[in-house]
């Protein structure tokens, strides 16, 4: 196309370049994150001991395989579906402000959370047989999307979903789980208080192969599909009108990005509990050093937030070891400081 | 590593009885969580064998110089681990259940204690942690001086007052908004032993009371936790709120102040807390 000569073409590259050093630096920091714990257990010589055919000890074989691997693998789906979500979602709102929660996903999960804490005594006994102690992760991911197919019915008309009318019905949604969940906290007691307080933080903490299982390849698919609708959200920068008439399925795009983020953020809370600000904010990071091009910046921001929440999950294990911190904390007040430093860097780059 | 494994196997076929449901081990690598169950490893003598503890367990003060694996529901695997313990003797409720199972599999053995708010449960409390660490001598001992001790206290509680006093325990002030004990709290039992009456038995557990409920219980005497931060309210500003003001114990100036974990474990220190407050509840 004849007018990608036009651009600035250093962004581009520079953004396809960023492909690659983003994909070693998850690789790198992913290694880190093998190595370091709170126990003495490192992966080079667990690996030189596989190498030269020895067997892991028990405790080797624990923390690598069940306590961290998994962790790892969880981490880096949770935060690319997190950052890819609050990508897709600030494209389609056309709003800086956009994040994953505002297709109803984070209300409803947390609604589904807060029934699942306070009322699993309640649970008729076949669910309790069927889930097992998952009910809370089992419960925050179909909170979640029935939130999202609400918000979806309530705001498309004739085929046409209307984008401000889901930003204001959500806006009402959210506020009516939120009193949905002040209920519960009422009833609550204070074990489940703290229960569902450290939840709202999120954690990676209860990470299992099973979960891995279980929410893996919902992410992993919505991720992807998600990564290809960055010529579809380019067209709609342009407004609803002029990306039809340049030829884009304006309402498949909608779809497309409302059900696959509602999938990926749906299942990343579901089993990291609320994590905040890796979805709004990775995004704007990427914007603000390789330009808005929604092609490349998909891709980014899924190998950044991967990244960055596996920095975090690292440094909430290590930070205060043997105990650990909920994974939130550690991504606002690391993430919240840089972000505000880039963003008064760069005063003359407001206009986002 | 063998040798323990055929010493509990040996241990469960022959020296425990049936009914306990895990394995006691003369394990020197334990970790102790809830402040309830590390005061009695302590009080049975096994405070050596502690490599860890979490964050509620603050007495006795050794206690507290042992490394702290957090808060109970949401314990580390990792963290735990890093410990290598072949024993946790925990209170009720520890998880969460991810990382129970991951210790499991790493071969540490999981006591839980029960819970509760009564001298038979002190006792079963006492009873489980000897077991658990395989001093149920030790802790035979224990049970029975504590239930001494104990029916020796309430005794003395159920006696002492013709009028009972109507008590409020108050578990935080925070914006004005009191939030205060129902029924099936430890409060609510330890009120109770202590001769007092709950003046609050509408509902169960802790939750905020509207000003005119607080008004209409009238209690004689609020009994709060000795804690910093939003606990620590002065007399002035607890006796300042108007909810409060009108009822008889702002007009005595009534408000008692013990530690929590003294006041409301319900462990071996529970008859001297009952004690404690009785005498602060009737003073001589």
């Amino acid at each position: 196309m004849a007018l990608a000569d036009h651009l600035p073409s250093s962004r581009v590259t520079r953004a396809r370049r960023l492909h690659v050093w983003l994909a070693c630096a998850v690789g790198v920091v992913g290694l880190f994150s093998l190595t370091v714990g709170a126990t003495d257990v490192s992966l080079g010589p667990a690996l030189l001991k596989l190498a030269k055919g020895e067997a892991l000890t028990r405790m080797e074989a624990i923390v690598l395989w069940d306590i961290r691997a998994p962790r790892l693998v969880l981490g880096l789906l949770v935060g690319a579906a997190l950052a890819v979500g609050g990508t897709v979602m600030q494209g389609l709102f056309r709003n800086p402000l956009a994040d994953p929660g505002l297709v109803g996903v984070n209300a409803g999960a947390g609604l589904g959370a807060i029934s699942a804490i306070v009322l699993a005594a309640l649970a008729p006994a076949w669910l309790a047989l069927a889930v097992g102690d998952q009910l809370v992760p089992v419960a925050a991911f179909f909170g979640g999307w029935a939130s999202t197919l609400l918000l979806y019915r309530v705001s498309t008309r004739r085929g046409r979903t209307s984008v401000a009318t889901m930003l204001l019905a959500g806006i009402a949604l959210g506020a009516l789980a939120g009193a949905l969940s002040g209920i519960l906290v009422y009833i609550s007691d204070d074990r489940q208080l703290r229960d569902l307080t450290f939840w709202g933080l999120g954690s990676l903490g209860g990470a299992s192969w099973a979960k891995v299982v279980a929410a893996g390849p919902i992410i992993l698919i919505s991720v992807l599909v998600a990564c290809t609708l960055g010529r579809g959200l380019n067209g709609l920068a342009l407004g609803e009108a002029t990306a039809a008439h340049i030829g884009l399925n304006v309402q498949w795009v909608k779809n497309l990005a409302i059900l696959t983020v509602a999938a990926a953020t749906g299942a990343a809370v579901a089993v990291s509990g609320g994590i905040g600000f890796i979805g709004i904010v990775v995004p704007h990071l990427l914007r603000l050093g390789s330009g808005p091009d929604h092609r490349p910046l998909l891709i980014n921001a899924a190998l950044l937030g991967a990244l960055l929440l596996v920095l975090a999950d690292v440094i909430t294990r290590v930070i205060i070891a043997p105990a650990e911190l909920p994974i939130g904390i550690v991504t606002a007040v690391l993430g919240a400081p840089v972000f505000l430093w880039i963003l008064l860097r760069q005063r003359g780059m407001v206009d986002l | 590593m063998m040798h323990r494994r055929a010493f509990v196997g040996f241990a469960l076929a022959f020296a425990v009885p049936r009914n306990v449901l895990w394995a006691a081990t003369g394990a020197q690598d334990v970790i102790a969580i809830g402040g309830d169950v590390t005061e009695i490893v302590y009080a049975l003598g096994q405070g050596h064998r502690l490599l860890a503890r979490d964050a509620t367990s603050t007495y006795p003060a050794e206690a507290r110089s042992l490394p702290d694996v957090g808060y109970m529901r949401r314990l580390s695997a990792e963290g735990v681990l890093s410990f290598a313990p072949s024993l946790i003797v925990s209170a009720e409720g520890a998880g969460p259940p991810e990382v129970i199972d991951i210790l499991r599999a790493a071969d540490v053995q999981f006591a839980e204690v029960p819970e509760g708010y009564d001298i038979d449960a002190i006792v079963q409390k006492v009873k489980s942690v000897g077991a658990a660490l395989d001093v149920p001598d030790k802790a035979e001992t224990l049970a029975r001086d504590t239930r001494t001790a104990m029916d020796a206290v309430l005794a003395r509680t159920a006696q002492s007052n013709p009028s009972p006093k109507r008590v409020m325990f108050i578990l935080s002030t925070q914006g004005g908004r009191i939030l205060a004990s129902g029924t099936g709290t430890g409060a609510d039992g330890i009120i109770g032993m202590a001769g007092g009456i709950n003046a609050i038995s509408e509902f169960e557990g802790y939750k905020p009371l509207s000003d005119e409920a607080v008004s209409a219980a009238a209690p004689d005497i609020i009994l709060m936790m000795d804690r910093s931060g939003d606990h620590a309210a002065t007399d002035d500003e607890l006796f300042g709120l108007p909810a409060l003001s009108v009822t008889p114990a702002a007009q005595n100036r009534d408000v008692v102040r013990m530690d929590g974990l003294f006041l409301l474990g319900f462990g071996p220190r529970t008859a001297d807390a009952v004690a404690a407050l009785n005498r602060a509840l009737y003073p001589a």
